[in-house]
């Protein structure tokens, strides 16, 4: 590591990705070309990281390098990555912001099954809050205006209308409870 | 709603996938539906999602198919769905790389990032600008320029930060857009400041005035977002860090009124600048330690870790100053999250006193299992660090670095702990035993060659000193018979150095070698035989040339020389002494206790600076006649830092020649240089026989030029010359801007300071393993003795300091250490002196109202022992 400062920079974020609790990836995105180019790479790192870390919430990690901040819910893992120099709390920003984001759009269901039905909203997320490794909006309540997006349950054709009526509903009283 | 998902559980047994099994094909046969009227936005989005889950699951997709289903895609922008063509967007992005003809959508999203829904505004410039390239940039940058100013932050946000993912792909189209980034960085909202701040210091950042003039601004007017404080932290610490100059400017009292700030982020950003700033005084400490002492008993882990890690680096360079966090610092030591508690206890092991040494070596073992390889490697360089403060603590270190080294573990780890067991050895002499005996244990049952070789290695060197050689040899043998064929060799070579050394292990030895000799391996067979050969001649001379002190050629450079002797085929045999030498590797003091960042590329191996010398210089003709590089100096500054030319100089020397490479940079930016030479007027009798000039120094750039010098051939003593230099070039003026010349220049000088040669540019050093061997083998047939007096010195350090700087010679047998309390010291120096004859000087110092010193010398040449006598008196 040098120990010189930063070259600054507004590619804080290295990585997000959201394991579950087998360590299988849910959502992946690695913004720095150079670091794990390849899918395999990438998955071995996102193993590494899983073994050294599941066992104990412990909110920070340094591996392969790289400062990992994470957090665990029910039976998901949340990792943001970042470089070894880098502000740790930047990186903490980032990662309580997508979590309370996904809690809110999930209406405190964070567990795996809720997200993968609602895979879109967290695509959505996710990439309101970083792009290409900046960080775009660090509070949750912007990106939830931004996102404005509805509660889906899966497409069981007959609930569809009602499901679209309610979900709606649903959604301007959240919304009306957030501003 | 919460209810009808555990219904479905149910049904489908808890932890089901929606997206198991899906097949790539399965999916992109449902995206026809994408062609159908009316289209069902629900049905679509969902196959989106299908998508973009499998290419981030990495399913590789060929460029066909996904053409196909990226033009189904762009018909989804019928629909008005809003989620639907949120998702459309993100499709857009992830398929910029894999699709063909992505740009057909270009203008579906210039009319989203152009029209009344804000929702689709801010995403759809992003999407636009991942898919847009230079030339197609020029038709949107109207919009572009429109989009940064937008009041809605959103848009403005979007439309900065896609500028700066471009401003790689086409930096002149998007520093058009300054003015328009100028703007937004007074804007309201603190994320708009940010990136506006970003890209504008992205596109300032080569000019260095406009920099310090944007920190200016923003410092003064205050910024509203913490994390453009942070941004404007670290461009005001690099600006600081390239001045150069001392900490009392308003940068750095920015910093300082940072650690105030109200927001936990932009306090730890300052005190981390002010940790990592070179040559920071314990007084401009003081506050960043102050405030990290506060987060350390924050109750998030992240702050706690962020605060002991940095206390870990101020408390290499600074132990005082972290004493005052002593007490923080011991809460953490059980803290639940390992690094914290580990970094806390190296800290603490930095800045405690000897006697907490034992405590916190036992807390720390408690858990070393637990914690991940990188923070075990800072642990062992901490009790590294530790031994060479408490050498007395070495016992307990050693006892607790064994443990160490028997439990499971990566390969940097375990060679950190050799490393850190070698280096004890090494400062205390009394621990060699225990050390040796934990080492050989270790390589009874080691997976990595590479250690146990250089195990081996060291048992050769050290092992037949000791009072009981004869117990190494079970160990060494052992790998004989038990290892693979690199390890195989490395233990033959270490016997033999046992068979020369002792005289009663010989026989024994030889008996072994024996064995050796029938080895399945080549080298091993070979090694065998040939030390077997050189041990039955019984002859000191030949154990030290051929066991004991091996080859000291550069690598590279005998690789290079002998594919040059088979190219030309000739009656003469190969003389190694057209081999150049190789340079001892400087071994740089530790500085990074911190966790290292393993490197992820296998490890080159890496050239020597000679070698890279050795190179450019043969590429230039006039150079090629001169022979073998001899020596390389280190870099002499020949100007004042902060001056219009910067020029540095380093002294090539060949066998009969020097040649002087200038390396001058130009600061000026409104100059253009051209025809560059140095001038040289020397004061003896060395004579200038050519210049070659560089042809042009544009701002900033450096280039080098070169003078050749021919050393005076009747007088082999004359080793010293002073020479007056100076710059001599033409000057065309230029626009600063655009760094256009005018069309005539002038010609000027620039007077450089004085270069002085001195002996030990002739003398390369070479470090002798076993410089007792390597003393009689030279013999004192040319030997000779002289006592002076160092009357200015005070201390055997400075003089042995002073003496090895001033001849340029390698200390063996670690001699420029002198151990405390001692009132005399020998000191050995070995070298090669230009011509290829080896010196050996010994120096006897004795301490009494100044250093005497008695320094014999020993060559295979007469001159040079005259030239090195003469020289220190």
């Amino acid at each position: 590591m040098d120990s010189t400062s930063l070259e600054p920079s507004l590619y804080t974020v290295k990585a997000v990705f959201i394991l579950d609790n087998d360590g299988n990836r849910l959502l992946s995105k690695y913004y720095d070309p150079e670091l794990y180019p390849s899918m395999k790479e990438q998955k071995n790192f996102e193993r590494n990281v899983f073994n050294k870390t599941h066992k104990a919430d412990n909110e920070i990690a340094f591996l392969e390098g790289m400062t990992i901040v994470y957090k665990s819910s029910i039976d998901l893992f949340f990792y943001v990555v970042g470089s070894a120099q880098e502000n740790e709390l930047m990186l903490m920003s980032v990662l309580n912001c997508m979590f309370e984001s996904l809690t809110h759009i999930l209406r405190k269901n964070v567990e795996r099954r809720c997200l993968l039905d609602n895979m879109e909203g967290v695509f959505l997320v996710v990439d309101e809050i970083i792009d290409g490794g900046v960080i775009l909006e660090s509070d949750p309540l912007q990106v939830l205006q931004k996102v404005n997006y509805r509660l889906m349950s899966e497409p069981a054709y007959g609930f569809v209308l009602l499901d679209y009526i309610t979900g709606n509903l649903e959604a301007q009283t959240d919304r009306s409870q957030l501003l | 709603m919460i209810k009808k998902f555990d219904k479905k559980d149910e049904e489908s047994g808890s932890g089901s996938n929606p997206f198991q099994h899906l097949e790539k094909s399965a999916v992109l046969q449902e995206a026809r539906i994408f062609n159908e009227t009316p289209i069902n936005p629900r049905r679509c989005l969902h196959i989106l999602t299908k998508i973009i889950y499998l290419l981030n699951q990495g399913e590789h997709f060929g460029t066909t198919e996904a053409t196909e289903a990226f033009f189904a895609m762009t018909r989804l922008f019928q629909s008005n769905d809003q989620t639907l063509r949120r998702m459309c967007y993100l499709t857009i992005k992830e398929m910029a790389n894999i699709s063909e003809d992505v740009i057909i959508v270009t203008s579906s999203l210039t009319k989203d990032m152009t029209g009344k829904e804000d929702v689709y505004r801010g995403p759809a410039i992003r999407a636009l600008c991942r898919i847009t390239d230079t030339t197609m940039l020029q038709a949107i940058e109207r919009y572009m320029k429109q989009a940064i100013v937008d009041k809605v932050p959103s848009v403005s946000s979007s439309a900065l930060v896609s500028s700066l993912h471009m401003v790689k792909m086409s930096y002149d189209v998007v520093k058009r857009w300054v003015n328009e980034a100028q703007e937004a960085a007074s804007s309201d909202n603190i994320m708009v400041q940010y990136h506006a701040l970003g890209l504008l210091y992205h596109l300032r950042k080569n000019d260095r005035l406009a920099v310090t003039k944007m920190l200016n601004k923003f410092t003064k007017s205050g910024l509203k977002s913490p994390f453009a404080y942070c941004m404007l932290i670290r461009i005001a610490s690099k600006l600081l860090d390239e001045t150069e100059g001392g900490h009392d400017s308003p940068l750095f009292d920015f910093i300082e009124s940072c650690l105030r700030n109200k927001n936990e982020m932009v306090v730890y950003e300052a005190a981390s600048a002010i940790v990592h700033m070179p040559n920071c005084t314990a007084r401009e400490l003081a506050p960043a330690v102050s405030v990290l002492q506060l987060f350390c008993s924050s109750p998030k882990a992240a702050l706690r870790y962020a605060a002991v890690r940095t206390l870990n680096k101020v408390a290499m360079k600074h132990p005082s100053a972290v004493t005052a966090c002593n007490l923080d610092l011991e809460n953490l030591i059980t803290d639940s999250n390992r690094s914290i508690a580990t970094l806390a206890i190296t800290t603490l092991l930095k800045t405690g006193s000897e006697s907490s040494v034992d405590r916190l070596m036992k807390q720390i073992s408690s858990f070393v299992s637990e914690i991940s390889d990188e923070f075990k490697v800072v642990v062992v360089q901490a009790i590294s660090a530790l031994c060479q403060k408490y050498p007395r603590k070495h016992s307990v270190m050693m006892n607790f670095l064994s443990n160490m080294l028997r439990d499971d573990g990566g390969f940097e780890y375990k060679r950190a702990i050799v490393d850190c067991i070698i280096s004890i050895i090494e400062e205390n002499p009394e621990s060699k035993e225990t050390g040796l005996a934990h080492l050989c244990e270790f390589i009874e049952d080691c997976e990595h060659t590479v250690l146990a070789t250089k195990i081996l290695h060291l048992l050769g060197k050290e092992g037949p000193r000791t009072p009981q050689p004869s117990k190494y040899i079970r160990f060494i043998f052992n790998r004989v018979v038990l290892e693979s064929e690199a390890v195989r060799a490395a233990a033959v070579s270490a016997l033999a150095k046992f068979g020369a050394q002792n005289d009663d292990l010989l026989p024994s030895v030889l008996v072994l070698m024996q064995r050796c000799m029938m080895d399945s391996d080549d080298e091993v067979r070979d090694r065998a035989t040939f030390y077997m050969n050189v041990l039955q001649q019984k002859q000191k001379a030949l154990n030290a040339a051929y066991i004991f002190n091996g080859l000291s050629v550069s690598i590279p450079g005998l690789e290079k020389s002998l594919h040059q002797y088979t190219l030309e085929p000739s009656e003469k045999p190969f003389d190694m002494k057209s081999v150049p030498l190789a340079t001892t590797p400087i071994t740089e003091p530790k500085t990074e206790i911190a966790p290292v960042a393993t490197s992820k590329l296998p490890e080159k191996l890496a050239r020597s600076r000679q070698d890279i010398y050795q190179e450019q210089l043969a590429a230039i003709p006039e150079f090629q006649s001169l022979g073998p590089l001899f020596k390389s100096s280190e870099p002499v500054q020949l100007t004042e830092a902060e001056t219009e030319y910067v020029v540095r100089c380093v002294k090539h020397t060949f066998a009969r020649h020097m040649v002087f490479q200038f390396d001058c940079t130009n600061t000026l930016n409104d100059q253009l240089l051209q025809k560059v030479v140095v001038q040289m007027e020397p004061s003896e009798a060395y004579e200038v026989i050519h210049y070659i000039p560089a042809p042009s120094l544009p701002y900033s750039q450096p280039g080098s030029c070169y003078s050749l010098v021919r050393l005076p051939d009747d007088d082999p003593t004359a080793v010293s010359c002073t020479f007056s230099c100076t710059m001599k070039y033409l000057v065309r003026d230029c626009d600063p801007n655009t760094g256009e010349p005018d069309d005539d220049g002038y010609d000027d000088e620039y007077v450089l300071e004085d270069l002085e040669v001195t002996v030990a540019d002739h003398i390369q050093k070479i470090l002798k393993p076993n410089f007792g061997a390597a003393w009689d083998e030279v013999g004192d047939e040319f030997e000779k003795e002289e006592t002076f007096a160092l009357a200015s010195v005070r201390t055997l350090d400075e003089a042995v300091g002073n003496i090895i700087s001033f001849l340029g010679m390698q200390p063996c047998e670690r001699s420029d250490k002198v151990p405390e309390n001692k009132n005399s010291h020998v000191l050995f120096l070995a070298g090669v002196f230009r011509g290829g004859h080896d010196v050996l000087v010994r120096a006897r110092l004795a301490l009494a109202d100044g250093v005497t010193m008695q320094v014999t010398v020993r060559s295979s040449e007469e001159t040079v022992v005259d030239v090195i006598l003469a020289s220190v008196g």
